[in-house]
């Protein structure tokens, strides 16, 4: 930012502009309290409850639903000494239930379901908290990490064995875990503490895998996430975890794919690509873009299509992405696909290999060393050569950088290995070529100004013609008294493009009339 | 029509189209950007009939492309044949207001909102409602999404059993099964409310606001505060406790911090909306309870509005409510633990001096503002600073001087430049309220200090600073504090230190008049240039050319002139360059 900028920046970490780093550190290492804390209405004290692995069979589930009770209790973990006591006794009964229900079998009976699930919802389900820092940058800064994590952590943990317990019934669990409690879940996955994002991404596989009659809806409500993400606030920590999720879905997908995933696929998916935090989750992305192409070779140009209507204008860090991601799918193309999308493609790639910053340009003629993408472009070498002739015959005496000039020049060999005539060819046309162009230049020029100056005379034309109604008019009219606004003061000279309703249907009328 | 025809036949359709379909991007952006040439040469009837339909088939292009669409068109009611037409330009924004690119789709609407007013009553009714319908039924969240903007445009001026399935379409929107869509109804549920009729707010709106507040996600309930202002607005007073309190109540409460966020941000508009009397028993405790809230960002929120709170307050008893509701909330929050809560209130907080007049202001207020002079972030610190003429009206700066004193001190010499830049730009200010002999006394030190700070953009500040303090001060006060310490600074071993002489004089000279700029400082610039370093000598170059207007013919002719012209064969290129553009600005040639 230039120093002449107004001092209007609201905090002071950013009054300087350049802080330091080692300052910021420190001050992420900071946590959070979780807003659910106020929301408990007086403090429960504590008290020990025998240990689960003494208490005699009978009494075994009795005592299982007192823990899982005592577990509902919330302690504030931003004042690290407050409670010491009654954080100790949860934490040694959440790692008991924790213990049992991962050894013991016969625990999980259907009266703990709800218990159990009380328990989880009280504990993770809470609005979370405001950023720290407005600008997070997820690859730049520390995440903020919830204050909470030892007693939460536990509860993940224990969530997790329940749902992979060989005594876990999806049919019992199902009237719990219903669709209230996914949409919660799925809302904490912007959680900033990476490891509880963890947790909940192992968890709604799970779910996922478990409990069938969900799934439709989970879909539904991840798809309102990335949606929202991308055309409404831009900010979600979780995307890369539920791309992951999503990757192991897809590969699940029954063939032919349902209109519902191809529409997932076009309209979330590759949309995703245009987020400012790409990066973050790229790899997840591409390879869910990747599992749908295994799939179903057709989708393969919606993908390119898409990419290339979203490719990145201005940040070239995305555009290495966006160039590794277009390998990758190269790289397991089916040929008659690659036929279908090789135009625009390489008009892209030729592009790029233009681009001024040398890494897009190295990115782009790295395929070139690809044995199967060279493959193809041998197959469709008369298609694909003139697209680029004209850009590598340019760039390779135009570039700054050494390494993308050899780099090009071994592209130009090849190519001329492949196709010695065609690439005779172009070289001996590339400079009738370059004429054309600029006659084509020109005449656009020509064109416009043609264009520009019948508006102008055009314009002239309608103002005069409402001036003549006008005048008309008032000869017409006149006899009346003078009207406050006379057309001599209310109509400028200027021409308008648009005249109020009244005036504008008599500059119609006026142009027809001559 | 003739000479137009003429015209039409040096451009058939297909060129202009080819400009529109042109392979490059940024072509083809500049020919959409001028559609309205197109149009032009291609007459109102071709418009409607060939350029028009193109347009509407070819809406697969770049985003940017189709922005600049969507803003065209809401101006092309002219090019189409007048209001007549206008319909005709429907389809392609129809299209255009269901991608899914959103600042696309606002244009679209926008757009649309724009063109529905040209429409007439007939028109809107065969026309434009239809494809709000459409938009509304759409099978995509986006269109669905477009429609909730347009109701409000359409509704008043149709029939009354248009107005019922308009009605209808709102009220299935407001529960509609993405919460993309929910969020577009909340946002527009207050505009809506407007153009409805009184009895149709009480009994279609509320309903569908209270379920909205209720929503399941907050970022829908916090849209349902918006409209909550627009529709207390439009009710009687009787009715607002029954069908607005309860639901303003819980907003105010929700276990969500954005909402309650929203709440606090809104609460100036809530206040005025709702009146004096439930202002005095609702909201008091309600903005208390927000002013203790658990979470920074809402507390900064409403730290915020505490002036503007205090200011509507219903007059009879507003004393007494800040004095014994208000007031202990807003010491508190003067140590505060978050910064951005105390910087907040530091800069509303000089304002209750005016609204309590100079007793409490004394009594109450002055301890805190002294507290937060002295607070650790430097901003709070400048926040009451910047607001100190409030308190000035009230109780005079003279109060405040022994702590402002030690606070201004630190912020000049802060380690971020940002706040030193800060804290210069009051001193113009600061200078005016404390007077000359103040200044001189404690400040001046400083503000020549800040000419030879390592950072540019300080000296910068610091310089035009001191031209404002000579326009406030006037030019002897200069000659006789500034002018000498600026000159010294020209026999300065730092080069950047010269150079900084030379920018005073700049920013100087006019205020100083002709007679200290031609006998004490022009003299010293004429010695600089013969600096060792270029860089000097050609800024003066650029400082002649700047004070030659200030200086009479004789002093040009005889003084500027011979170094100038010196100047103009020197070694160095750019010093060259500037003295031959001086040369030619002063016309000494």
């Amino acid at each position: 930012s230039s120093a002449s900028a107004p001092f209007s920046v609201p905090s002071a970490e950013k009054v300087d502009g350049f802080p330091r780093r080692s300052m910021r550190r420190a001050r992420q290492r900071r946590s959070h309290s979780s807003s659910q804390f106020r929301y408990q209405s007086s403090q429960v004290e504590l008290t020990p409850l025998p240990l689960l692995k003494d208490a005699p069979v009978a009494e075994l589930h009795d005592l299982f639903c007192k823990k899982l009770q005592q577990c509902c209790v919330l302690f504030d973990f931003l004042d690290c000494v407050a409670d010491l006591k009654g954080k100790e006794i949860k934490r040694a009964a959440l790692n008991e239930l924790v213990e049992s229900v991962a050894t013991s079998r016969g625990v999980l009976i259907e009266p703990l379901y709800p218990e159990a699930i009380k328990m989880i919802s009280v504990n993770i389900f809470r609005t979370l908290p405001p950023s720290e820092n407005p600008e997070f940058d997820p690859e730049e800064d520390e995440p903020t990490l919830e204050a909470s994590w030892p007693h939460l952590q536990l509860v993940y943990e224990f969530f997790l064995r329940f749902l992979e317990s060989p005594d876990f019934q999806p049919s019992m669990a199902k009237r719990y875990v219903d669709q209230k409690f996914v949409l919660q879940l799925l809302e904490l996955f912007d959680s900033e503490d990476p490891r509880e994002r963890e947790y909940l991404k192992t968890i709604l596989h799970r779910v996922y895998g478990k409990l069938l009659g969900l799934r439709a809806y989970i879909r539904k409500q991840i798809n309102n996430i990335f949606l929202r993400f991308i055309y409404e606030t831009e900010h979600f920590n979780g995307v890369a975890e539920l791309l992951e999720i999503l990757g192991s879905i897809i590969n699940g997908f029954a063939l032919p794919l349902k209109a519902e995933h191809k529409q997932f696929l076009v309209r979330v998916l590759i949309p995703l690509h245009t987020a400012k935090s790409l990066s973050i989750f790229h790899a997840q992305l591409a390879y869910c873009v990747v599992q749908f192409m295994e799939k179903d070779a057709t989708v393969t140009e919606y993908i390119i299509r898409g990419l290339l209507k979203y490719w990145p204008k201005t940040c070239t860090q995305k555009e290495v992405m966006f160039l590794g991601e277009i390998e990758e799918i190269l790289d397991v193309i089916e040929p008659s696909q690659f036929i279908r999308v090789q135009e625009p493609l390489f008009k892209q790639i030729a592009a790029c290999i233009s681009s001024p910053h040398f890494q897009v340009a190295e990115r782009a003629l790295y395929f070139w060393n690809n044995e199967y993408i060279l493959s193809l472009i041998e197959e469709n070498c008369q298609v694909i050569l003139p697209l680029v002739f004209a850009t590598l015959y340019r760039v390779s005496k135009e570039h700054w950088n050494q390494t993308i000039v050899s780099l090009i020049y071994n592209v130009l060999k090849t190519f001329m290995e492949m196709n010695s005539k065609l690439f005779d060819d172009l070289t001996a046309s590339y400079k009738v070529e370059k004429q054309k162009e600029l006659k084509r230049d020109r005449e656009r020029a020509d064109l416009w100004r043609g264009l520009e100056e019948h508006q102008d005379r055009r314009m002239q034309m309608l103002t005069e013609a409402a001036r003549n109604q006008r005048n008309l008019q008032e000869r017409g009219e006149r006899g009346d008294p003078p009207s406050p606004s006379s057309p001599q003061t209310s109509h400028s000279d200027q021409p308008e493009l648009k005249p109020s309703g009244a005036s504008s249907s008599s500059s119609g009328g006026g142009e027809s009339a001559t | 029509m003739a000479g137009a025809d003429g015209d039409d036949s040096l451009y058939p359709i297909a060129v202009l189209i080819d400009e529109l379909r042109n392979e490059d991007v940024q072509l083809r952006l500049n020919s959409i950007k001028k559609l309205s040439t197109i149009a032009l040469a291609l007459g109102v009837e071709r418009t409607r009939t060939e350029l028009l339909p193109f347009l509407t088939d070819t809406i697969y292009d770049e985003d940017e492309v189709l922005l600049a669409l969507a803003e065209q068109l809401g101006n092309f009611t002219m090019l189409v044949g007048g209001p007549e037409y206008v319909h005709c330009l429907l389809p392609p924004l129809e299209s255009l207001a269901t991608v899914e690119e959103t600042v696309v789709r606002d244009k679209a609407v926008e757009s649309l909102r724009k063109i529905s007013q040209e429409h007439s009553p007939v028109d809107l009714e065969v026309h434009f409602e239809p494809l709000v319908k459409r938009l509304a039924s759409g099978d995509w969240f986006t269109s669905r999404t477009s429609a909730c903007g347009l109701f409000s445009v359409c509704y008043p001026r149709v029939s009354s059993t248009v107005k019922a399935e308009i009605r209808q379409h709102f009220r299935t929107l407001c529960s509609d099964d993405t919460p993309m869509v929910r969020r577009a109804a909340a946002s527009k549920l207050g505009e809506f409310a407007k153009v409805l009729e009184l009895d149709y707010v009480k009994s279609d709106i509320i309903s569908l606001f209270t379920a909205l507040a209720s929503d399941e996600q907050d970022s829908v309930r916090l849209l349902a505060v918006e409209a909550c202002v627009s529709i207390a607005t439009l009710l009687p007073q009787e009715d607002l406790e029954s069908l607005v309190m309860p639901t303003l109540r819980q907003a105010a409460e929700d276990k969500s911090w954005r909402v309650r966020y929203m709440v606090a941000d809104k609460f100036s508009e809530l206040q005025k909306a709702v009146g004096p009397e439930i202002t005095k028993n609702d909201l008091v405790p309600a903005f208390q309870n927000l002013l203790k809230d658990c979470e920074a960002e809402v507390r900064a929120a409403a730290a915020n509005k505490v002036k503007e709170f205090c200011e509507n307050l219903p007059e009879d008893n507003r004393e007494q409510i800040i004095m014994t509701h208000i007031l202990p909330c807003v010491k508190e929050l003067v140590s505060d633990t978050n910064q951005h809560v105390k910087s907040a209130l530091a800069s509303v907080i000089m304002g209750l001096s005016t609204i309590l007049g100079k007793d409490n202001t004394i009594e109450h207020l002055l301890p805190l503002f002294l507290a937060q002079l002295k607070d650790e972030c430097p901003e709070v610190r400048l926040n009451i600073i910047s607001n100190l003429d409030c308190v000035n009206e009230v109780i005079g700066i003279r109060q405040l001087s022994q702590s402002l004193l030690p606070a201004i001190v630190e912020l000049a010499e802060d380690a971020k430049w940002r706040v030193r830049l800060a804290i210069i730009e009051y001193m113009p200010l600061l200078a005016g309220q404390l007077g000359v002999e103040f200044f001189d006394e404690k400040l001046n030190t400083l503000c020549m200090a800040w000419l030879i700070d390592h950072v540019y953009a300080i000296r910068e500040a610091a310089t035009c600073n001191l031209m404002k303090l000579v326009e406030k001060f006037g030019a002897e006060w200069a000659q006789n504090t500034i002018v000498p310490k600026v000159l010294g600074m020209a026999n300065d071993p730092n080069y950047l230190h010269r150079m900084t002489t030379l920018f005073c004089i700049n920013a100087l000279s006019e205020a100083c008049g002709q007679d200290i700029t031609t006998k004490q400082m022009l003299p010293v610039v004429l010695k600089m240039s013969n600096d060792q370093v270029a860089n000097v000598r050609f800024n003066v170059a650029k400082s002649l050319q700047k004070i030659g207007p200030v200086l009479d013919s004789n002093a040009l002719q005889t003084e500027v002139k011979p170094v100038l012209e010196k100047l103009a064969t020197d070694t160095d290129m750019d010093v060259k360059y500037f003295a031959q553009e001086a040369i030619s600005v002063l016309v000494l040639a």
